[in-house]
């Protein structure tokens, strides 16, 4: 898709219906994506004609109509699957979002496979989703949190990461492919060979990168993977865990109910193959369609033309906001993606996002759920402005603009 | 632009630019009875009080420590400037009828009618008024007074969620 010129994306952007919306009477400038994306018009038909059309509860009916919602449902699998170049469908689990695929790793291989004195290895860039699952497994059962720092730069730094897989307890590395604060983009290829010199596995954060790049779990090589769809353009409520099948099938499940088992008696109950395993009870149905439309979607963009329309717009942010005079851009990594994290003299990140947003430009201010990472810098929070594929140069120009009356204002 | 920005002259007014920038009673109290922390989870702002009783149980003076925007600041700092010299009680008063005017925007409310004792302090929070018009940022305003409050009744920590 032609995303360079301004036809091309006027035409993109008729995509997403939300574009048209005025806030305080302008104009909706949206540069909050790292946070949630805005849906195109498929996704939206998606998830209605599946209500109107073929719905009915998944897995469970002989009749007509549930055998045509399975199909969907199932396809949904395959889109993922292929998404992630993932080598086999039963190796994607449906989630509500990034958060409890962690979670589901965090319960299932931290409980059920790595033992108390072993210890989980994560960075200091990380989303809250995954710090605290981890340190309730800690908690419960007596596996070690180990933090990697980051360099002043923004980015991990790589000797201390391999120093802290160095005396081998390390059973998980479980660290961000894309910081959503920094934008910094994780050499993930070599993170998951020092893992695995190391006698680690490696799960991979893809919330943000996923929205970025071509991930290829099979080039990666990695253990597993997660990310959250409503990132991706598709809904909320609905997120993906790819993990190696061997890996998946050593794993006790996370949740229990109907539809992870293949048999319960009250003596004892056995588990359904994965996937199935872990995705008990009623799934996402109306959202998985609407993954999978958001996915053919980013396919038909294409990540080659996502990415280079992404770099070129950050490149500009970072020129722009630079000249910004009290402006402090958090993050300098060499491999970063569309999110852009800054500061401005005399005005707190709360009172620009506030002043922003009546100019009808919406950023995310505050501590982006990553308050470890805020305090390594010595901050208490930043404005963050964010990148999808709508966004243009010209948003770019109206934040740039719209930052120098925040800064009058406040001086 | 402008027409949008005098939106923010209400939120913003000059008082509150004033004491956000140049707040009066920032910093720790050397001698102290009572000290509380105030937490707002969701955006990370904080702040920590110290408070002194006069003999008779008054505030005497208020002393905070506040990271957080330009409204919470000055809240806290208008607070400090206001409770100075108040019993406790009245103290109360002023926060709830402070709450109401920071999510409704009018007020005061009977506990402080106009004419009453407190009507005059509650007068100098009315630049913060203009934070109703801010859902998310009515919290901003009120969580130095909910530290305030903890203090007072000795629980030490609070938040404003
Ligand atoms: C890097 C990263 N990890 C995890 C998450 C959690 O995503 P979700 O809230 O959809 O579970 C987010 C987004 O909030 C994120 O940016």
């Amino acid at each position: 898709m032609n995303m360079h010129d301004t036809t091309g994306m006027a035409r993109l952007r008729a995509d997403f219906p939300i574009l048209t919306q005025r806030v305080h009477g302008r104009d909706l400038i949206y540069l909050d994506s790292a946070a949630s994306a805005q849906k195109p018009r498929a996704v939206i038909e998606a998830m209605r004609v599946t209500m109107e059309t073929q719905y009915a509860n998944v897995h469970r009916g002989l009749h007509w109509m549930s055998e045509r919602a399975t199909d969907a449902y199932e396809a949904t699998r395959d889109d993922v699957a292929r998404l992630l170049n993932a080598p086999d469908r039963a190796e994607i689990v449906f989630t509500r979002n990034s958060t409890e695929a962690i979670n589901l790793v965090a319960h299932s291989y931290g409980r059920g496979v790595l033992r108390p004195g072993q210890a989980v290895l994560i960075s200091e860039m990380e989303h809250h989703s995954n710090i605290v699952p981890w340190q309730m497994l800690r908690d419960a059962h007596g596996v070690g949190l180990r933090v990697a720092p980051v360099t002043d730069a923004g980015e991990l730094d790589l000797a201390a990461f391999e120093a802290l897989l160095a005396d081998g307890t390390v059973g998980l590395v479980a660290i961000t492919h894309m910081s959503n604060v920094l934008g910094t983009v994780t050499p993930a290829d070599r993170l998951v060979r020092i893992a695995h010199a190391h006698g680690a596995k490696i799960l991979l954060d893809g919330s943000q990168a996923i929205v970025h790049r071509r991930v290829d779990v099979q080039a990666l090589d990695a253990d597993f993977y997660v990310f959250t769809g409503h990132k991706l353009y598709g809904p909320s409520g609905i997120g993906a865990l790819w993990g190696r099948r061997a890996l998946l099938e050593a794993m006790p499940p996370f949740l229990g109910g109907g539809d992870m088992i293949s048999s319960v008696t009250f003596e004892r109950s056995s588990w359904a193959q994965v996937p199935h395993k872990f995705e008990a009870g009623t799934p996402a149905i109306i959202e998985a369609a609407g993954l999978s439309a958001a996915i053919r979607y980013v396919e038909a963009v294409g990540y080659d033309a996502i990415g280079a329309h992404e770099a070129r717009l950050t490149d500009h942010a970072l020129a722009r906001l630079a000249a910004v005079e009290g402006v402090d851009i958090l993050g300098r990594a060499q491999d970063r993606g569309g999110v852009v994290s800054f500061t401005l003299a005399n005005a707190h990140a709360h009172d620009v996002a506030t002043l922003l947003d009546r100019q009808g430009i919406a950023v995310r201010a505050g501590h982006h759920c990553a308050e470890p990472l805020m305090r390594r810098f010595g901050l208490d929070s930043t404005a963050r402005a964010s990148f999808g594929v709508y966004t243009t140069e010209a948003e770019i120009e109206a934040l740039a603009a719209g930052l120098e009356r925040v800064r009058e204002f406040f001086a | 632009m402008s027409e949008s920005f005098d939106a923010l002259r209400d939120l913003y007014q000059d008082v509150i630019l004033d004491h956000g920038r140049h707040p009066r009673h920032a910093g720790r109290l050397a001698a102290f009875d009572a000290t509380a922390k105030g937490d707002n989870p969701m955006c990370g702002d904080r702040v920590q009080l110290w408070l002194k009783y006069a003999p008779d149980g008054r505030i005497e003076k208020t002393g905070f420590e506040a990271r957080g925007c330009a409204i919470s600041v000055a809240s806290a700092d208008l607070m400090a400037e206001i409770v100075a010299g108040t019993p406790v009680e009245d103290v109360r008063a002023l926060f709830s009828a402070f709450r109401e005017m920071a999510k409704h925007g009018d007020g005061p409310d009977a506990a402080v009618a106009p004419g009453g004792k407190l009507a005059e302090k509650l007068e100098r929070l009315r630049p913060l008024a203009g934070v109703h018009e801010f859902p998310s940022r009515v919290k901003c305003a009120t969580l130095p007074w909910h530290a305030l409050i903890a203090a007072i009744e000795g629980t030490q920590e609070t938040s404003s969620e």
